[in-house]
Parts: structure tokens; C-alpha cells; sequence
């Protein structure tokens, strides 16, 4: 008798462990439901960007605040690291927990815009006249301007003042003499110049100055201008003045043998300046070098953009959409502009703020011929960045010549 | 799972009696069998939210043209075997499987016999042995973004370690990361260091179970040395050296972390492997599907060696 009752506890026991193992599980499906407000007073907004490293993160916090307060909302604020941020949106529109205001680098805008996931700025009535035709054209997709940015930034030469003081050479201008001086300036452990041809979308980009200057075009890459270009990157790194590295160099890593002194001068854009600023460098830039003398150099537009993801409740759209044109308006475009080494978008400041900053004269020209990467190609764009990488690669490697990498790449 | 139903048939009286029992005991014994039930609820909910959901779900994807718009619309038309046309009639189709057969087996190679010798040197006892294990398992301990971006300064060109190590007595330096010729071997030699430690762990644990008498009856007759090793080491090692071998082969396979840390497929495509293309179709071009579909290929690869590892350590029958 007493062994049977010990047994049924026993069971008893036992059903109540596997029910409360299953319990848990059961809960934890039930959670995690909307919080959309219905219509009515819109007091926080909530924003992701990539801008996680400092001194950018405070510096955009402290914007982005001023910017709440203006339009009278609080600001909750998400950032995390840049490569993983299109990850994370997708994961976010999947299920409908888009922020309020979703910052992205502006080649990414049409891919995102053509999913519906973004709303165009007209529907809002937000001012989009004044701002770089090359910055509009990056944030639009199908006639409509779907983000905001209050500045951009885009390529340079860099070189280090006392080594080319040394050799007496001026900063080069044309190709010729990027490869001439490059030559010149390469001794011992020192290359004459650095530049990225990395595997990824840094090389692709590190390269278009080059390629667009020399008039090819990214819809036809098997031009014979294309190829010139590619001549001179491989010219440099077959004569010696460029380290073979240049394949597996970053922009960071090329960032980083500048400032050890391994390079004498370097193509990188000026978002590296609060970097250079920080070692003893003595540095300056000048425009990328051209073709020919009197060649207008035709770089690159990089920089990011804000936007109004769908999230489906008007009202806050209607309030990320005010924030947004806060966010880029001119106080805060000088600002940004001033702080983080970037150009303000607006063309009309470009002068105001060379004036203020006048390191920045280079690139602040360089932007007003920029192009974006997605203007002539949209969501085509990055199978054409991998094509022009690859092709940089089997050049710089050997493997096919210049006349015939970017063929070869194209059938990958 | 077999083992659970051994365990329930065992314990459940016989059906037989079910129709000439009174009707109370019947109900005591249903209830009976939903808490076995209840038991196997959790590992079951487990397995198929964790394992089961992502490999349909993967294997349906290959099927569909499954982009970035997808995640906003919830719609990815049935496209058949498109993505399996795309990935395979890639030029980089055939590159990427040959790297990434000879990624795994050069891999492979390298950390078992590594491993096996360093599990046999710490098998004696001497002073700081333990110690020093315990040190060789830090490859294992370091996040594997960390290891390849230290190893990627290792082997620069110009800069690295590695080079003037070389330089220094007297040889030239090899461009381990951007030559197409090298940059293979450069990621299999780093591979090869990730995998030493789970290697040096499985053997040693085996080692230890291996009877002292069989090494000192041996030794009477005279078998020392290579001799002991060939003939009572190896035999009784077979068991953990083929658990070894195909759960290595199986994490090899899938390596895309160290390989994107130090080349990203590079130089001129020289380090593509299946799972590099599988990544870089997935989330650089965002072809979701056609990554869906390089991934597939890998599992069914995974598979084919898992069946063999099942087979190995399944218990005889009686």
C-alpha cells in the first residue's frame, strides 16, 4: 500500500517537471506584440543607424536629440556595426518592427525602396530643392526622393607633406605624374603609394574615380576606358610602387601604413582625417589625379542618408519625416559638416564651409562633380561592384589582363 | 529517439491485456503515457524549431526567387530549379568545390595529425603538462574574428610577422594572402591552427581510456615506441579517431568566418569555397534564394558524412 502511494507522488511529481518544461516555451510564443500607437500624440520616435563608433556616436546623438526636442518627440536610439545593418533591417521588416527613422549608406536606398519598405519624402511635403543632384539622385528610386542627408563625403589623394618636400616632388595631377612621383617616392620599406583593392565593395569603390574620370561607364565595363584604368593600378603594382598588399588592404589598412609611414601617399576619403589628425603625420590632399591635364576628376559620392521606413502608423511617419528634414537642415549640415570632416549637402554652404574648414577644399570640390554609385544602375548596382572587384583582382593577380578582366569577372 | 521508445515499450505492460483490464487501471495508464509524452515534448519542440525549421525552410528557399523584397512583402514566387542553374552554371561553381575539398581535407589532415601527436606527447606525464594543454586549447577560447584579423597582420606581405620571421634567416618573403598560389594554403594553415585544440581534447580524452596493462604486456614482449603506437594506440583509438575525423570534416565544410576574416574569397577568387558563395550570394547580393541553394549543396555534402558518422557510432545490435 505505502509503496503504491509513493509511487503515484512520484508520478505526480514527475508530470508536473514536464509540464513545467513546457510551459516556458508555450509563454515565450505568445510574447513579443506590437507597440503602435493609434494615431494621436506621437511623444518618442525610434532611430537605427551605424554611426556606433566614437567620437561619430555623440556627436550624432547630441544632433539627433537637438533634432527631437525641435520637432518635439524623444528620441530612442538603436546603433550597431555598419555590416550588419541591412541584415538587421531586413530581419526587422519581416517582422514589422521597423524604426521611425532608419539611416542608410546611400547605395543601399534603392534596393530598400523598391522593396516598399521606405516612403517617399514627397508624400510629406518635405523641401528636397538645394541639395547636390549626385546625394538626390543616390536616395531616389523611380522619381521619388526617399531619404535625407545632411552630408557626404567621397575620394582624395592624401600625402604625407614631409616625404614629398623630401624628394622635392609636387602632388601629382595626372596619372603620369601619380606614377612618376610614385616611383620616385618608393624606397626601402616605403611604397610611393596605397590604395585599396580589397575584395568587397571598399575596392570597387576606391576604383571609380579612376574608371569615371577616364570617361567608362559602369553599364559598359568592358570599355577600352575602363581598361586604361585598370592599366594604371596595375602599372603601379607591377612596377613596385604599390605593394602587392593593396589586394587585401581595407581602406582602414591602407589608413593605417600611411600613418605608420608606409606609404608616401594614399587614395582614401576624408572620414579618415579625425585618425590622421590624432598620429604626427604632416599630411594634405589634393584632388584624385586625371587622365590628362584639365580632365574634371568625376568621384564617387559616399555617405548616408535618413529615411521613413513603412511602419504602417501615419502619424509617426508624418513626425520622422519632419525630423528628418531637421536633421539635414543648413545649421546641422555645418555643423556635422565641421565636426566629422564630411561636405554639407546643400551646394549653397559648400563655400561658407570651406571658408571654416579649409583642409576640406579638395574633397569639397571633388563633391560637386560626384556621382552616386546607383544613379544609372539602381538595384543593379552591387552584382556590377562584385564584377568590377573581381576584375581588379585577376588584373592585379596576373590572371587576366586588364584589356580582359572585367570580361572574365562578368562571367562569374 | 530510439532509445526513449526502448525505454516506453519497455515499461508499458503489454497490449494484450488492454481489453480484459478494469477500466480504472486503463485510464491510471493513459495518463501514464502523457507524462512519458510530456517528457519527450521539449526535445521534440526543440529539435524542430531549431533544426528541422531552418533546414525546410532552407531547402524551400532554393526553390524560390527569395530577395530583399521578400522580407517586406512575405512573398517569393516559386521559381523550380533556377537558383540550382544559377549557382551551378557559375564559373566560380566548380573553382568553389575543388577549394572547398581541398579547404577540408588539407584542413583535416593538418589538425588530426597535429593533434594526435600532441595528444600522445601530453599523454606522459611531466611537469607543467597540464598547464601547458590547457594553453593549446586558446585557439579554441578566442572569437574566430579575432584569430583571422590577427592572422591576417601575421601574414601581411610586407609588414607581417611571418615574413621577416623568414626574411631573417635568409628566405623570401611569400605573398601568403595575395597570391592566388599561396592564399589557399594561407587559410588551411590558419584553419589548421582553430582546429588543433578540439583535435588535441577527443584524442587525449581517448588516450586516457586506453588500459596501462596493454602498453606494460607489451612492453614485456618487446612491442615500444611506434610499435606500441601501431599496435595497441591506434586500434583502440578507432572509435574516437573516426568521431574525430567526420565531426571535423563536418565543421570544416561550413568554415566561412576565417576564410571572409583573411581574404574574402580572394585573391581573383582564389579562396572561394561553397560556404563563401553561399554567404556573399545571401547577403552581399542578396540573392537569397541562390545562396539557399549553394547552402543546400553543402548540406547534402554535411549529410553524406554524417551518415557515416552515425554509422560508426552506432552501438551493435544484439
Amino acid at each position: 500500500m505505502k509503496k503504491t502511494h509513493a509511487s503515484s507522488t512520484r508520478r505526480r511529481l514527475l508530470s508536473a517537471a514536464a509540464t513545467a518544461a513546457v510551459v516556458p516555451l508555450a509563454l515565450t510564443a505568445c510574447g513579443g506584440g506590437s507597440t503602435a500607437s493609434d494615431g494621436g500624440e506621437v511623444e518618442t520616435l525610434t532611430v537605427l543607424d551605424y554611426y556606433n563608433n566614437e567620437p561619430e556616436k555623440t556627436l550624432w546623438q547630441d544632433a539627433l536629440e537637438a533634432c527631437g526636442t525641435e520637432v518635439g518627440v524623444t528620441i530612442e536610439r538603436e546603433t550597431m556595426p555598419g555590416a550588419d545593418l541591412i541584415q538587421k533591417v531586413l530581419q526587422r521588416a519581416s517582422s514589422n518592427t521597423l524604426p521611425d527613422v532608419l539611416m542608410l549608406d546611400n547605395p543601399d536606398v534603392q534596393e530598400i525602396a523598391q522593396t516598399g519598405g521606405l516612403t517617399p519624402l514627397s508624400q510629406y511635403g518635405v523641401d528636397t530643392s538645394g541639395f547636390a543632384d549626385g546625394i538626390l539622385e543616390a536616395a531616389s528610386y523611380e522619381g521619388e526622393v526617399y531619404g535625407l542627408g545632411p552630408v557626404v563625403n567621397t575620394l582624395g589623394l592624401f600625402y604625407n607633406v614631409e616625404m614629398l618636400d623630401e624628394a622635392g616632388i609636387e602632388p601629382p595631377k595626372t596619372w603620369e605624374e601619380l606614377k612618376a612621383a610614385a616611383a620616385q617616392l618608393t624606397e626601402g620599406d616605403r611604397y610611393g603609394v596605397g590604395f585599396s583593392a580589397v575584395a568587397t565593395y571598399e575596392g570597387a569603390w576606391q576604383f571609380l574615380p579612376f574608371m569615371w574620370t577616364n570617361g567608362a561607364d559602369e553599364t559598359d565595363l568592358t570599355s577600352p576606358e575602363a581598361a586604361e584604368a585598370l592599366k594604371l593600378w596595375v602599372d603601379l603594382v607591377e612596377s613596385g610602387s604599390a605593394s602587392e598588399s593593396v589586394l587585401n588592404w581595407s581602406q582602414a589598412d591602407v589608413k593605417d601604413q600611411f600613418v605608420a609611414g608606409n606609404l608616401a601617399m594614399m587614395v582614401n576619403g576624408p572620414w579618415q582625417i579625425p585618425a590622421l589628425e590624432e598620429s604626427d603625420v604632416e599630411y594634405a590632399s589634393v584632388q584624385v589625379p586625371v587622365n590628362e591635364e584639365g580632365a574634371t576628376p568625376v568621384a564617387p559620392l559616399g555617405g548616408e542618408v535618413w529615411t521613413v521606413p513603412n511602419t504602417g502608423d501615419e502619424a509617426k511617419q508624418a513626425k520622422a519625416a519632419e525630423f528628418v528634414e531637421c536633421i539635414s537642415n543648413d545649421e546641422n549640415q555645418m555643423a556635422i559638416a565641421t565636426a566629422t570632416y564630411k561636405v554639407p549637402t546643400r551646394t549653397d554652404l559648400i563655400d561658407d564651409y570651406v571658408a571654416e574648414v579649409p583642409s576640406m577644399e579638395a574633397f569639397a570640390e571633388q563633391v560637386r562633380n560626384a556621382r552616386s554609385r546607383t544613379g544609372q544602375l539602381g538595384t543593379d548596382w552591387p552584382e556590377t561592384a562584385t564584377d568590377i572587384y573581381t576584375g581588379i583582382q585577376l588584373a592585379l593577380t596576373g590572371q587576366a589582363e586588364p584589356e580582359e578582366a572585367f570580361e572574365q569577372a562578368g562571367q562569374g | 529517439m530510439s532509445v526513449i521508445q526502448e525505454h516506453i515499450n519497455g515499461v508499458s505492460p503489454p497490449a494484450a491485456a488492454g481489453g480484459t483490464e478494469p477500466p480504472a487501471r486503463r485510464k491510471r495508464l493513459r495518463r501514464d503515457d502523457v507524462v512519458k509524452f510530456m517528457f519527450i515534448v521539449p526535445a521534440a519542440i526543440y529539435v524542430v524549431l531549431f533544426f528541422g525549421y531552418p533546414v525546410v525552410k532552407n531547402i524551400v528557399m532554393g526553390f524560390q526567387d527569395y530577395t530583399t523584397q521578400t522580407f517586406f512583402t512575405g512573398e517569393a514566387p516559386w521559381v523550380g530549379l533556377t537558383n540550382y542553374v544559377t549557382a551551378m552554371s557559375s564559373q566560380l561553381f566548380v573553382p568553389a568545390l575543388w577549394n572547398t575539398a581541398v579547404f577540408t581535407f588539407g584542413s583535416i589532415a593538418g589538425q588530426f595529425a597535429i593533434g594526435l601527436a600532441l595528444a600522445v606527447f601530453f599523454h606522459r606525464k611531466f611537469p607543467l603538462s597540464n598547464f601547458l594543454r590547457a594553453i593549446l586549447l586558446l585557439p579554441w577560447l578566442l572569437p574566430l574574428i579575432v584569430a583571422s584579423a590577427t592572422w591576417r597582420s601575421i601574414m601581411d606581405l610586407d609588414g607581417g610577422v611571418l615574413n621577416r620571421a623568414l626574411g631573417a634567416v635568409g628566405l623570401d618573403a611569400i605573398p601568403w594572402l595575395t597570391n592566388p598560389d599561396y592564399a589557399l594554403l594561407a587559410v588551411i594553415l590558419v584553419n589548421i591552427w582553430v582546429g588543433i585544440p578540439f583535435n588535441v581534447t577527443i584524442l587525449y580524452g581517448g588516450l586516457q581510456e586506453i588500459p596501462e596493462e596493454q602498453y606494460e604486456a607489451a612492453a614485456l614482449d618487446g612491442a615500444t615506441g611506434w610499435k606500441a603506437f601501431w599496435h595497441i594506440t591506434l586500434p583502440n583509438l578507432k572509435g574516437v579517431i573516426s568521431v574525430v575525423l567526420v565531426l571535423g570534416v563536418v565543421y570544416t565544410l561550413k568554415v566561412i568566418d576565417i576564410i571572409l576574416g583573411l581574404t574574402n574569397g580572394g585573391p581573383a577568387n582564389a579562396t572561394q569555397t561553397i560556404a563563401i558563395r553561399s554567404y556573399q550570394s545571401s547577403f552581399v547580393d542578396f540573392e537569397f534564394g541562390v545562396g539557399a541553394a549553394f547552402s543546400n549543396v553543402l548540406i547534402l555534402i554535411s549529410l553524406v558524412f554524417a551518415l557515416v558518422y552515425l554509422r560508426t557510432t552506432r552501438r551493435p545490435a544484439n
